[in-house]
């Protein structure tokens, strides 16, 4: 947790916060086989949901403000720090460190709903719509792979693009962060479930391979 | 299992989307001078087309964008996918009505590879590019 003295200036709230799976957080360690498929929450995230027609002049201030829109399903826009996700045609997800909310002393919803201005769209804060799951190691794709009816081969899907679709029957934006590693987002009702529902299918994974 | 051609997606597993029932269901001019009868065969009357039929999909848990799609009733074939609003396209295969059998319908649900051909319009045709990641 980067910026201490920001978070003081919420009166203490920052520190009631609770994510969506941390009953779980002891659940996913003991779950985890190191070297193999390790899961577990990644920390809170400020996201807002963008509805803009990208090929508008406010959708090319959004992206002045955030980072390129993307293109098509798939694609990853952003910069460095914030990242923006497809959802559709013209909606967007963009997730951003924590300390880049408003109330923790940065800006990017407030320059969002600025770039924006009255023109047609919808700049909303879904900062705790979703959560975050970090699935990674050597069984990581096997894992979703029970659960998820896309070729993750990585010939198709590759490093540095994001889909929204199902992984255990829920909705989930995946996003592959490394050549081993995924991030899952999925809504914070559905947190608990496919927390469970991933620990669940690793757990072949600590016992022995059997020929 | 469908695997069905999402014009923004790509081809996703039919538990991805939405039914929104038959398509080109045009909204009364004047719904005020129906009779109740044709105001009741306006809701809840539709075709039971046995052959191609157009009909609305919606793919909720991907772009949660609507499109309509022209399938096949008895064979599943997917024979063409195109965009809200715009009429029906004609497709080589007219009368599968005719040759449609319970036999062959049987035979031909495993069958959810063919590619369906897609109208010419724009949103359409960007559906045919190769999708990476999302086909199987
Ligand atoms: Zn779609």
């Amino acid at each position: 947790m980067a910026n201490t003295a920001a978070i003081n200036r919420i009166n203490g709230l920052r520190d009631i916060r609770r994510s969506p799976a941390s009953h779980l957080a002891a659940a996913l360690a003991a779950g985890s086989i190191q070297g193999t498929v390790v899961l577990k929450e990644g920390p809170f995230q400020t996201m807002a949901g963008v509805r803009v027609d990208p090929r508008s002049e406010e959708g090319a201030r959004i992206a002045a403000v955030a980072g390129s829109l993307p293109a098509r399903y798939g694609d990853v826009g952003g910069t460095d720090r914030v990242i923006i996700l497809w959802l559709g045609p013209s909606e967007f997800l963009v997730v951003a460190p924590e300390e880049a909310h408003d109330s923790l002393g940065g800006d990017l919803i407030g320059s969002l709903v600025a770039a924006l201005g009255d023109a047609p769209g919808q700049v909303v804060d879904l900062s705790a719509n979703r959560t975050t799951f970090e699935l990674s190691g050597p069984r990581a794709r096997a894992t979703l792979e029970k659960g998820c009816a896309l070729d993750l081969h990585p010939r198709s899907f590759t490093v540095g693009t994001a889909l929204s679709t199902e992984i255990g029957n829920i909705p989930v934006v995946l996003q592959k962060t490394g050549e081993e590693s995924f991030r899952l987002l999925p809504r914070a009702s559905f947190a608990d479930f496919l927390g469970r529902w991933l620990l669940d299918a690793m757990r072949e994974f600590a016992s022995p391979e059997v020929p | 299992m469908l695997l069905i051609p999402c014009p923004n997606c790509g081809s996703r597993d039919e538990t991805e989307f939405h039914y929104g029932g038959q398509a080109h269901v045009a909204y009364p001019e004047n719904p005020a001078g129906l009779n109740d009868r044709e105001w009741a065969e306006y809701l809840f009357y539709r075709d039971n087309t046995k052959g191609a039929f157009a009909e609305r999909w919606l793919h909720s848990t991907g772009c949660r964008q609507w499109f309509n799609m022209l399938r096949d009733t008895v064979t599943y074939d997917i024979q063409a996918v195109y965009p809200m609003g715009t009429p029906r396209p004609a497709t080589a295969k007219t009368n599968a009505t005719d040759a449609g059998t319970a036999s062959t319908a049987a035979d031909s649900t495993t069958t959810g590879n063919a590619a369906p051909s897609t109208s010419s319009t724009s949103i359409t045709a960007s559906s045919t590019t190769a999708p990476e990641g999302a086909t199987k």
